[in-house]
C-alpha cells in the first residue's frame, strides 16, 4: 500500500501525464467503463457487471469518439477490469492510459511514445535516465526498434515461424525474450504476427504481421500500440476469428460489436495505444511491485 | 483438482504421480497473449529443481501427503524405524531421506513423518532439541587464551562448536534447522 509520500508521487505522475498532452493539444475524455459489448478478444477476460461488462480497455469508446466526433487527438485515464490477472505485474483492476491521434501510424507513434516517457519521467525529476531494481537505463533517443521477429533470431532457441507453429509463442516470448529487453534503455518491439493484433492494420507488403508494437524497459511490458485497422470488413472477418476461437476455449462468445463497426466507417486514419500506468509508477519509482503502485490490492479489500 | 490460477508458493500437487512443491511462482501475459503461469518445482521425494510453465487450462491433482506425529524408535544399518504414536504402525526412513536429521534423533523422540501415498518421504524434526554432551575438554577458568568456542560432541555423535564453559555431561539446546548451539539447559 501507498504510504503519504507514495501518494503524492503518484497523483504527480498523474498531472505529470496530463500536462503532457494537453500540452499537444490532446482533448481528454471519460467514456462509460459498463458496456453492454466488450471487444471479443481471446485472452482478455472479462468481468461481467449485471448485465454489462466491464471494459478491458477502453478502445472501441475511444476509436467511436474519433469516429463520431472529428476529434483528431485524445486521451483517457481510466480503470480496466481483467478477470483472473494477478501477479507482481498484474492487477485484475488496474489504471490504464489510452492515447489516439488520427493521420498517424506506428512509427510516429513510437516516437511520441518516446518524448511521453522521457517527459514524464522529467517532470517527476528522473532526467534522462533511470535506475530500476539496480539497473541502470539511460532515456536518451532514438530508442532501439527490433522486430518481433528479429528478437526471435536474437534470444530465441527456435524461430519465431517455428515457435507459432509449435505453439510456443507467447512462452519464448516470456521466458526468453522479455527479460532481456530494454535493460540498457528502453526497446520497441514491433511487427507482430497479423493473429496477435486483432485490432491493428496489417502491413502492405507483408500482410502476414501486423503493424503493433511494444515498448519495454528493464523487462517489463509497459504500453502495447498499433495502426489502427478502419476497414470495417476486416475488422469484422478478425473478429469472428477471435469470436471463434473464445468458444473453442468453452467460454460463451458474446457478441460481435456491431455500433462500433458501424462507426468504424468513419474513422480517420489513426494510431493508438494502451500504457499500463501501474507499471509506469514501478519504473519511475524504482518498486518492484504493482501492488507498492496503489492503495489497495484486491486482497486488502 | 487444481487449476492453474490456483498456483502459489508453497502449492503442493502431483505430477506424473510424484509430489512436487511450488517454490517459486509468477503469473505473466504477454501483450495481447495468453496468461502463463511459470513456476519453480521441487520434487518432494529427489528434491530436483526445474522450470515448468503452464497455461490456465492445465489442471493438477493434488499431491497425497499426509503428516503424521510418530515417535523414533531405532536404527539398524541405513534405516530408521519410527511408530506412528496413535495406531502403533512402524514405518522406515532411510538415511538418505533424513540428511543431516541423523544428528538429533534420540530414542523415542517424537517428530512429523511425511507420507506420499502412504511411503514415508521425509521428516520435520522439533525445532530444538536438547542432547547431552558426551565429550568435552575441560574448561580451565581464568583461560585468557581467547578463544570464545571449543568443539564437543553430543550423544548421537555429533560434533559442534559451543562456549568454552559448557563442560562433559551438560545439556545444551541445539536449533535443528541450522545445527547450531543454542543455550545451557538444567534440567
Amino acid at each position: 500500500m501507498l504510504n503519504e509520500l507514495g501518494l503524492r508521487k503518484r497523483a504527480e505522475l498523474i498531472q505529470a501525464i496530463r500536462a503532457f498532452f494537453i500540452n499537444r493539444e490532446y482533448v481528454e475524455v471519460d467514456t462509460p467503463a459498463r458496456l453492454p459489448v466488450v471487444i471479443p478478444e481471446a485472452h482478455n477476460l472479462p468481468v461481467e457487471s449485471g448485465d454489462h461488462i466491464l471494459q478491458t480497455s477502453p478502445e472501441i469508446c475511444m476509436k467511436r469518439v474519433l469516429a463520431e466526433t472529428g476529434c483528431r487527438r485524445i486521451f483517457q485515464i481510466c480503470k480496466c477490469y481483467r478477470k483472473n490477472e494477478r501477479g507482481d505485474r498484474h492487477l485484475p483492476e488496474f489504471t490504464m492510459l489510452e492515447w489516439y491521434r488520427a493521420q498517424s501510424d506506428y512509427n510516429s507513434l513510437m516516437t511520441e511514445c518516446e518524448d511521453f516517457i522521457i517527459e514524464v519521467a522529467e517532470a517527476i525529476g528522473r532526467r534522462g535516465y533511470l535506475s530500476y531494481q539496480r539497473t541502470d537505463i539511460t532515456l536518451e533517443k532514438p530508442w532501439a526498434r527490433i522486430t518481433v521477429s528479429d528478437a526471435f533470431s536474437m534470444y530465441s532457441p527456435v524461430s519465431m515461424a517455428q515457435a507459432l507453429e509449435e505453439n510456443i509463442f507467447d512462452e519464448i516470448l516470456c521466458t526468453h525474450i522479455e527479460p532481456r529487453l530494454g535493460m540498457k534503455k528502453p526497446v520497441f518491439l514491433y511487427d507482430y504476427p497479423a493473429e496477435l493484433g486483432a485490432l491493428a492494420r496489417k502491413k502492405t507488403d507483408n500482410p502476414s504481421v501486423a503493424e503493433r508494437f511494444e515498448v519495454y524497459v528493464a523487462g517489463l511490458e509497459l504500453a502495447n500500440g498499433f495502426s489502427e485497422l478502419t476497414d470495417p470488413k476486416e475488422q469484422r472477418q478478425r473478429f469472428e476469428q477471435e469470436l471463434k476461437s473464445i468458444e473453442h476455449q468453452g467460454r460463451s462468445a458474446g457478441r460481435m460489436p456491431e455500433k462500433f463497426l458501424k462507426s468504424l466507417v468513419n474513422m480517420p486514419e489513426a494510431a493508438g495505444i494502451a500504457l499500463g500506468v501501474d507499471r509506469l509508477a514501478m519504473i519511475l519509482f524504482d518498486l518492484d511491485t504493482i501492488d507498492k503502485t496503489v492503495l489497495f490490492v484486491p486482497e486488502d479489500l | 483438482m487444481y487449476s492453474a490460477s490456483d498456483l502459489r508458493k508453497g502449492l503442493k500437487i502431483q505430477i506424473d504421480g510424484e509430489p512436487y512443491v511450488v517454490v517459486d511462482f509468477q503469473f505473466s501475459k504477454p501483450g495481447k497473449g495468453q496468461a502463463l503461469y511459470r513456476t519453480k518445482l521441487k520434487n518432494m521425494v529427489t528434491g530436483n529443481q526445474f522450470d515448468r510453465t503452464f497455461r490456465s487450462n492445465d489442471k493438477f491433482e493434488k499431491a497425497p501427503l499426509e503428516e503424521r506425529t510418530m515417535q523414533y524408535l531405532y536404527s539398524q544399518g541405513d534405516e530408521f524405524h519410527f511408530m506412528d504414536t496413535k495406531n502403533y504402525e512402524q514405518v522406515v526412513v532411510t538415511q538418505d531421506q533424513l540428511g543431516d536429521d541423523t544428528n538429533f534423533l534420540i530414542d523415542n523422540m517424537e517428530v512429523q513423518v511425511l507420507l506420499f501415498n502412504n511411503n514415508p518421504i521425509g521428516v520435520t524434526l522439533p525445532n530444538f532439541v536438547n542432547l547431552t554432551v558426551t565429550r568435552a575438554d575441560p574448561w580451565a577458568k581464568g583461560d585468557t587464551s581467547g578463544s570464545d568456542s571449543k568443539p564437543v560432541t553430543v550423544e548421537t555423535g555429533y560434533e559442534l562448536q559451543v562456549p568454552p564453559f559448557i563442560e562433559e555431561g551438560d545439556r545444551i539446546q541445539i536449533d535443528t534447522r541450522t545445527g547450531v548451539y543454542m543455550t545451557r539447559v538444567k534440567e
